[in-house]
C-alpha cells in the first residue's frame, strides 16, 4: 500500500501551479466574469502548450498517456485559481465520453484535436429546472439529426461540439453534434465564468456515441468518472477559500486584536479544514480507483463527490462570513469562490442525487 | 499510489490470518460482534480476563504490539503491517481496549524517556497484557487547561513525595503502573514547572476511587495521592521538562492510528438495512439515505486520512496535528448516529436491556457513552483550537495566565 501521489505526478502539479499563478490569477477570472472575453483563451492555449488537455489521452491519439493521477492534480490546481477555461467540460466530460465509448474512428477523429486544445467539447444534458431523467428528455434524435433545446450547457458558448443526451427510438442515446451551425445564446448562471449557453438544435446532424439505447448507462459511467476529477477541482477551490479566510483573519483587527484569535472564528475555520481534509482523502482514494478501474469505482467516486461538494460549499460560504461585510462586496474575491462552488456542486447533479448514488453503491450491511 | 498489497504484504497477511484462525477465541466472536463504543461484550466471560488471555496468547507468538522493537516485546513490524494486522484481527481487536492507553500512550513515552533497564523490565509485560498501565494527567483543575494541574511533587533525598488528586483516569482500578505528571515548581510559568514520573499503582498512599459516570459505568477514576513516594530513578525527562514529555504522550495519541476509529457507521448501516418504517424500508427513506451518505463519506474520509498518515509514517515522516480531526469527526458523528438510530426505533429504541434490545443494546450504549468521546483526550473545542492554531497558524487567544508564575494565576476559587 502506498497512499500518495508519486513525485512525477507532483512535479506536473508544481509545473501547472507555477504556470497558473503567473497566467491565471483571480483577476483573469474576474475579467472573463465581467464580460471582457468568453473564456481565458490565453490560459487555455498555455495549458495546451504544456500538453495538459491530453494528460490522460493515450499517446496513440495524440495525448501524453500519463493517466488519471496527474490529471487529478491538474484539476486541483485549476480549481484553486478558478480558471476561466472550459477544461472541465472538454476534458473530464467530452474527452472522457469519447475515450470510453467512441469507436476507433471517432477516437482518431476527435482525441488528437481535444488533446491539442484545438477543439473544445462539452456535455449537453440539462433541459430545464428539473434534473434530467430517461423519462423527461425532450431533445430528440431522428435518424442522423437531433432537435430540441438544451437549457444550461456549461461552456456551450465556447465549445466546438457537444456530447448530447437525447431520447430516441432506442430509448436514450448519447450523440455527438457539431455546434458551428447551431443557434446558441448566452444564459446567465450563478457562475458567469462558465460561458453557459442555451442551445437550440434544429435538425442538427449528429452521430451515435456508443450503442443507441445505452445513453443513460453511459451517462452514469461518465458522471462517476468525471465526479472524481470534479472533486479535485472542488478541493482545490475549497483549499484556496480557506487560505483566503485564514489570511484575512490574521491581518484584520477588531477589538484591538486579530479577528483570527477569536474562538468563534477559529472554530469555524477548523471545521472548514476538517471538511477539506476528509474530502481530500476521499478524492485521493477515488483517484486511485479511477486510474485502476477498481470494482468500487462508483462508490469511491460518489463518496469523493459528496465530500468535495460539502467541503467547497462550506469553505466558500464561511470564507464570506470570516470577511464580514467586505466579503459581500463585488470587489472582494469571496463571491468568485461562492459562485464557483455552487456551479461545481450542480455541474454533475446536485448533492441529493449523489447521496442517492452513494447509498446505491454501498455494499450491503454486515449485521 | 497503490492500495493493493505488495507480495511481501500479501504474505504477511496470510501468515497473520492463518495464525488468528488457529488461535483466536472463537467462542467470543458472537458477543464481541455486538460490542459497540462503550460496551465490550464477552457474554458470560469476564472482559478483563479474556482481554488478558488473548493479549498473552498474541505476545507468546510475537503478535502483540507488533510495531514495537522485538526486545521490548514487539515484532519490529512496519506501520503498514500493523494496519494489516488490525484488519485481520477484526472483531478480536475489540478486546484490546483495556491496553490502549498503556500501549498507545505510556509505552511511547517510556521508550522516549525511560532508561534501558526500565524499558526492558516494563515494556514486554505491557505488550503481553500481564501488566496494565494508566495515564495520570487530568485533574479537577486541569482538564482542557492541563498545564494548570496542581498535584505536587517535592524532592526528599533521592525520592519524590507526591500529594494531590487526579481525575478521569481511565482504567486506574485495573492498572499496575501509571505515568504521572506533577508540579515541581509553582514559582515559574505554568508550563515550565512540571515533571513526569512513572509509578507503581500499588504504592502506599495511592487511593483509587471509580467514578460513577452518567452512563452508569465506571471506566474513569479519581486517584488520590497522600505522601506517595517515587524514586528519582522513575523520573521521565528532566525536572521542569514535564510539559515536553507530556506532548510526546499526547502526540502518540494521534499516532495510535493503526486501528480504525469507531464512528458508529457500521452500526447504523446494519440497523437501516433491516428496519421497516411506516412508509416502507428505512433504506428507501430519503431522509435516512441522505444521512447515511453523509456519514459514510465522513467515515471513509477518516479511514482514508488514516491511510495517508500510515503512508507518511512508512516514509519516515511524522504525522502532524492534522490528525486531530479523527476524534473530532468521529465523536460528534457517533453521537448523531446513536440519536438518529434510537429515533428510528421509536420509544422501543430506548430499551437498554441487552437481552431485549436489538444487537445487545449496542446503539443505546453508544448513545449514553458518546457524550464522553467529545470530551476525553481533548474536547471538541480544544481540538478545534489545535487545528486553528497549529495547523492553520491562526493567532493564539488572549490569555490571562501568560508569562505569570503559576502561583500568581487567578483561580476563581
Amino acid at each position: 500500500m502506498n497512499f500518495d501521489f508519486s513525485s512525477e505526478d507532483r512535479m506536473i502539479q508544481e509545473q501547472v501551479r507555477r504556470f497558473l499563478s503567473e497566467q491565471s490569477p483571480l483577476s483573469r477570472h474576474r475579467s472573463v466574469m465581467e464580460g471582457d472575453s468568453l473564456q481565458a483563451s490565453d490560459v487555455w492555449q498555455g495549458l495546451a502548450e504544456l500538453g495538459l488537455q491530453g494528460t490522460a489521452i493515450p499517446e496513440a491519439y495524440g495525448g501524453v498517456g500519463a493517466g488519471y493521477l496527474p490529471l487529478c492534480l491538474v484539476a486541483q490546481e485549476l480549481g484553486g485559481v478558478l480558471a476561466a477555461v472550459p477544461f472541465s467540460s472538454s476534458v473530464y466530460l467530452a474527452t472522457e465520453a469519447i475515450t470510453c465509448f467512441g469507436s476507433t474512428e471517432q477516437k482518431e477523429r476527435y482525441l488528437p484535436k481535444l488533446a491539442s486544445g484545438e477543439w473544445v467539447g462539452t456535455l449537453a444534458l440539462s433541459e430545464g429546472p428539473l434534473a434530467p431523467s430517461p423519462t423527461n428528455l425532450t431533445v430528440a434524435r431522428s435518424g442522423d439529426t437531433v432537435s430540441g433545446k438544451k437549457l444550461v450547457v456549461p461552456h456551450g458558448l465556447a465549445a466546438d461540439f457537444a456530447v448530447v443526451l437525447v431520447t430516441s427510438d432506442a430509448g436514450t442515446d448519447l450523440v455527438l453534434a457539431g455546434l458551428e451551425a447551431v443557434e446558441r445564446s448566452a444564459v446567465e448562471i450563478v457562475d458567469p465564468s462558465i460561458a453557459a449557453a442555451t442551445i437550440d438544435f434544429a435538425q442538427t446532424p449528429c452521430e451515435s456515441l456508443g450503442e443507441p439505447g445505452d445513453g443513460w448507462t453511459m451517462l452514469e459511467t461518465l458522471q462517476h468518472r468525471a465526479a472524481v476529477l470534479y472533486a479535485f477541482e472542488q478541493i482545490g477551490g475549497a483549499e484556496q477559500a480557506l487560505n483566503m479566510a485564514v489570511a484575512y483573519a490574521k491581518e484584520r483587527f477588531a477589538f484591538g486584536r486579530p479577528i483570527g484569535s477569536f474562538q468563534a472564528l477559529k472554530h469555524m475555520m477548523a471545521d472548514m479544514y476538517v471538511a477539506l481534509k476528509l474530502a481530500e482523502s476521499n478524492a485521493y482514494y477515488a483517484a486511485w480507483a479511477l486510474q485502476n478501474d477498481a470494482p468500487d469505482l462508483h462508490l469511491a467516486a460518489a463518496t469523493a463527490r459528496v465530500s468535495a461538494t460539502q467541503a467547497f460549499q462550506l469553505c466558500a460560504r464561511d470564507n464570506i462570513q470570516v470577511h464580514g461585510g467586505m466579503g459581500f462586496t463585488w470587489a472582494f474575491d469571496c463571491h468568485l469562490f461562492y459562485r464557483r462552488s455552487n456551479y461545481l456542486a450542480l455541474a454533475l447533479g446536485g448533492l441529493n442525487e449523489w447521496e442517492n448514488k452513494l447509498v446505491d453503491a454501498l455494499p450491503s450491511a454486515v449485521a | 499510489m497503490d492500495f493493493t498489497d505488495t507480495p511481501a504484504e500479501t504474505e504477511f497477511r496470510q501468515t497473520a490470518r492463518a495464525w488468528i484462525q488457529d488461535n483466536a477465541p472463537a467462542y467470543l466472536e458472537a458477543p464481541l460482534s455486538g460490542s459497540g463504543f462503550g460496551s465490550t461484550r464477552t457474554g458470560d466471560f469476564d472482559p478483563i480476563a479474556e482481554a488478558k488471555k488473548w493479549q498473552k496468547t498474541k505476545a507468546d507468538a510475537g503478535w502483540a504490539c507488533i510495531q514495537w522493537p522485538k526486545e521490548y516485546g514487539g515484532r519490529g513490524a512496519t506501520p503498514i503491517e500493523s494496519v494489516i494486522w488490525g484488519q485481520e484481527e477484526g472483531v478480536y481487536g475489540k478486546l484490546s481496549g483495556t491496553f490502549i492507553i498503556g500501549q498507545g500512550m505510556c509505552a511511547p513515552t517510556m521508550m522516549a524517556y525511560a532508561g534501558e533497564e526500565a524499558k526492558l523490565r516494563y515494556l514486554p509485560k505491557l505488550a503481553s497484557g500481564e501488566e496494565i498501565w494508566c495515564q495520570l494527567f487530568s485533574e479537577p483543575h486541569g482538564g482542557s487547561d492541563l498545564a494548570g494541574l496542581r498535584t505536587k511533587a517535592v524532592k526528599d533525598g533521592d525520592t519524590w513525595v507526591i500529594n494531590g488528586q487526579k481525575i478521569w483516569t481511565s482504567g486506574a482500578q485495573h492498572s499496575d503502573y501509571g505515568i504521572l505528571i506533577t508540579r515541581t515548581d509553582s514559582d515559574v510559568a505554568k508550563h515550565r514547572g512540571l515533571t513526569m514520573f512513572f509509578l507503581d499503582m500499588k504504592s502506599d498512599g495511592v487511593d483509587i476511587r471509580p467514578i460513577k459516570q452518567a452512563n452508569g459505568d465506571s471506566g474513569f477514576n479519581e486517584v488520590f495521592f497522600d505522601n506517595v513516594r517515587i524514586p528519582d530513578a522513575q523520573r521521565l525527562g528532566e525536572v521542569g521538562d514535564g510539559w515536553k514529555v507530556a506532548l510526546t504522550t499526547l502526540m502518540n495519541e494521534r499516532l495510535a492510528i493503526g486501528g480504525s476509529i469507531a464512528t458508529g457507521f457500521p452500526e447504523i448501516q446494519a440497523l437501516v438495512s433491516e428496519l421497516v418504517l411506516a412508509n416502507g424500508p428505512a433504506s428507501s427513506d430519503q431522509a435516512v439515505r441522505s444521512k447515511l451518505a453523509d456519514w459514510y463519506a465522513k467515515s471513509a474520509g477518516l479511514k482514508n486520512t488514516g491511510a495517508r498518515a500510515i503512508s507518511a509514517l512508512s516514509k519516515g515522516e511524522i504525522p502532524g496535528p492534522e490528525n486531530s480531526i479523527g476524534k473530532l469527526v468521529a465523536g460528534g458523528m457517533m453521537q448523531d448516529i446513536a440519536k438518529f438510530a434510537v429515533d428510528l426505533q421509536g420509544l422501543g429504541g430506548l430499551v437498554t436491556d441487552p437481552a431485549i434490545a436489538r444487537s445487545q443494546a449496542q446503539i443505546q450504549a453508544m448513545l449514553m457513552r458518546s457524550p464522553a468521546v467529545r470530551i476525553e483526550g481533548g474536547t471538541d473545542q480544544i481540538l478545534r483550537n489545535i487545528i486553528a492554531e497549529r495547523v492553520l497558524g491562526l493567532p493564539e487567544d488572549m490569555r490571562a495566565d501568560k508569562g505569570i508564575a503559576f502561583s500568581q494565576i487567578p483561580t476563581g476559587v
